[in-house]
């Protein structure tokens, strides 16, 4: 169905490379220099409470570079980057590549579920509004989309935990897996019952936006020619939301799904935090106010990565699937 | 013989919120009376503007909501209520439409002419049939494939047509064929309207182009700020002093073949008390001013005109 020509997506797989590898440079390099000029100080944040004596303080530092300038500290950690290394996570005393792929891993099925769950339900309600507007269910829809999109995520999180956990008492308060049981020995069921309530709260927050997107996109086509045209040659009114509405709606939807991925990773970290859910999230909150720096810096260039994978895939879809757009820079 | 389509003092308005709660009742078409037959073209003529695709839209009944009609039509000596539309409308009544933005730009024209099928069966009877047209028409089968924008012009409005003439339909309302083609393609619309009259069936033409409307239809009805002023003979038009209204005359004399004779004066856009054409008339009365003279048979030629209403309450 879809013809790709090998030649075309190389040449557009590199481009995108390219440009992945500016973005990674420029960010790993403002986001290091940001950190260097707060004030923390990564030789305290080592150390912590432990006390030491000015000349093994000095050591330390000297071990560490403090002593070099700016553009030396940059350029080091540019190379380092290079090398495949991000260093060494303080907080949890291994490297930070490990910590994040340990994380992301838990994260990846939170978002992943997440994001599925907000896009077909999200999809599916902005077309029975946008199908149906004006009627009572698209002022419902409307209405809830509304609330949502104006409460922020982590005092939804709150509320589903109270109701749930607290009152319902259906489901557990936190954690991915229950308390005195190692991670080795949870059984799916488990931990499947331990997302549901972080997964639903993450798509919960994506719905709102891509239904009320939808739904515009869906009244605007009921609105064009070739809807009108497609009822004066007497398709039934479901038919050509079938035939044409989705059909014509579900390209941008998709985009736009794909586009929220920053969105995602931001409402992860909320998410992780109100339910005790330990995935990058919590690891970025830690890393934050624990001033562990390696993995902090880290996280930011994952999760521009992740971003721009998002991004990709968005820009992939329009070029491949399109009609409009495939061939158009055919030689 | 019953007529095909009759429609008998149709009149659409819209209703609009001007300045605040007010509600004002704009007519956009007034008192409109008009037979098509078969085996017969009728052409709709009129400025861009004055409301003649909205016949077409209510005659498939896919007006907008807040859309007033008055008025009868009647297919076949029935009459054509919202029912019989949707009943009727795809099948028996179908709608050539204006531009290639009435095909959905993502779906491949093939699969569009051929359109909603109940099952497998359906969907491969018409496309044996949407074969049969397409090659008709001088498409070949790589152009079963092409998506809505890769049609060039005159391909798209034989696909246009194609999509019409899927199910056989009686009625064909061609609404603003001929815009924006070139000398060549207009040519060859004239001749495939034309060509569905020779196989029995009724046209109704709705058009702004003089000389395309000329070409093609057997009855010409002119169409003025929303009302029906005339309905003559194409043959008719040749000569102007077959013509009655003295807005048909001044059309036909404004043609650059026949002296190119520009008369001043606007239509009137909204509603008047009046003849519509009062303002600009040559040979208006007192009582045009705020009477509207009904659609009158004279001799065989239909005016709206109080010259020939009084003339023919004499006779």
């Amino acid at each position: 169905m879809i013809k790709i020509n090998n030649k075309k997506l190389a040449k557009f797989l590199g481009f995108k490379a390219i440009r992945l590898l500016i973005l990674l440079i420029v960010i790993a390099a403002i986001s290091f220099i940001m950190i260097q000029l707060s004030p923390i100080d990564p030789v305290k944040a080592y150390l912590g409470q432990r006390i030491v004596s000015q000349q093994q303080l000095s050591i330390i530092g000297e071990y560490w570079g403090t002593n070099l300038s700016l553009g030396e500290r940059v350029l080091g950690w540019l190379q380092t980057l290079a090398s495949g290394s991000m260093g060494f996570s303080l907080i949890y005393r291994v490297p930070v590549t490990e910590v994040i792929v340990q994380k992301f891993t838990a994260s990846l099925t939170l978002m992943v579920v997440s994001w599925l769950i907000s896009g077909v339900v999200g999809f599916g309600l902005g077309i029975i509004a946008g199908a149906k507007e004006g009627s009572l269910a698209d002022k419902a829809i409307k209405t809830y989309c509304y609330i949502l999109q104006s409460t922020p995520t982590f005092w939804i999180g709150l509320v589903i935990l109270m109701v749930f956990s607290v009152y319902l008492g259906w489901f557990p308060i936190g954690l991915s897996v229950p308390i005195g049981q190692l991670s080795d020995t949870v059984t799916f069921w488990q931990w499947l019952y331990r997302l549901i309530l972080p997964a639903v709260t993450l798509s919960i927050v994506g719905i709102a936006s891509l239904t009320m997107y939808t739904r515009d996109k869906l009244i605007s086509v009921k609105k064009s020619d070739y809807f009108l045209f497609a009822q004066a040659r007497g398709e039934s009114f479901w038919g050509i939301i079938k035939n044409h509405g989705i059909r014509n709606v579900l390209l941008p939807a998709i985009t736009i799904q794909f586009l929220s991925f920053n969105e995602l990773f931001g409402g992860t970290i909320l998410v992780e935090q109100v339910f005790a859910y330990p995935g990058i999230g919590q690891a970025t909150v830690a890393a934050g106010l624990r001033s562990d720096v390696p993995l902090l810096l880290g996280i930011v260039i994952i999760s521009t990565i992740f971003v721009f994978v998002g991004n990709l895939l968005a820009d992939m879809i329009y070029k491949y699937v399109d009609p409009r757009l495939r061939g158009e820079d055919d030689e | 013989m019953t007529k095909l389509l009759e429609v008998n003092n149709l009149s659409i308005s819209f209703t609009q919120y001007v300045q605040g709660l007010n509600r004002h009742d704009s007519k956009v078409i007034s008192d409109l009376s008009i037979d098509v037959n078969e085996n017969e073209i009728v052409a709709i003529l009129g400025s861009s503007g004055s409301g003649k695709s909205l016949l077409a839209h209510s005659l498939l009944g896919i007006l907008p909501y807040n859309s007033n009609v008055s008025g009868e039509i009647k297919y076949k000596g029935d009459i054509l209520d919202q029912d019989l539309k949707e009943k009727l409308r795809g099948n028996e009544i179908c709608l050539i439409p204006q531009s290639v933005n009435f095909l959905d730009p993502l779906m491949k024209v093939s699969e569009q002419a051929i359109g909603e099928c109940k099952d497998e069966k359906e969907y491969n009877e018409k496309k044996l049939r949407q074969r049969e047209i397409f090659t008709k028409y001088g498409l070949d089968e790589s152009v079963d494939n092409l998506y809505p924008f890769e049609l060039s012009g005159g391909m798209a409005r034989k696909v246009l047509l194609s999509t019409a003439l899927l199910d056989d339909p009686k009625l064909l309302i061609a609404d603003e064929p001929t815009p924006g083609l070139d000398a060549k393609s207009v040519k060859e619309t004239i001749e495939d309207i034309k060509n569905l009259k020779e196989h029995g069936k009724g046209v109704l033409l709705i058009t702004h182009e003089i000389d395309v409307a000329l070409k093609t239809a057997d009855k010409i009805a002119v169409f003025y700020s929303g009302h029906v002023i005339e309905i003559n003979k194409v043959g008719n038009f040749k000569n102007v002093d077959n013509l009655l209204h003295p807005y048909t005359k001044a059309l036909i004399t404004s043609l650059p073949k026949n002296g190119f004779n520009l008369t001043e004066g606007v239509q009137p856009l909204g509603d008047v008390s009046g003849c519509p054409y009062y303002q600009n008339c040559p040979n208006r009365m007192d009582k045009c001013e705020n009477n509207i003279p009904n659609l009158v048979n004279h001799n065989g030629v239909f005016i709206r005109c109080f010259d020939f209403e009084e003339a023919n309450d004499e006779s």
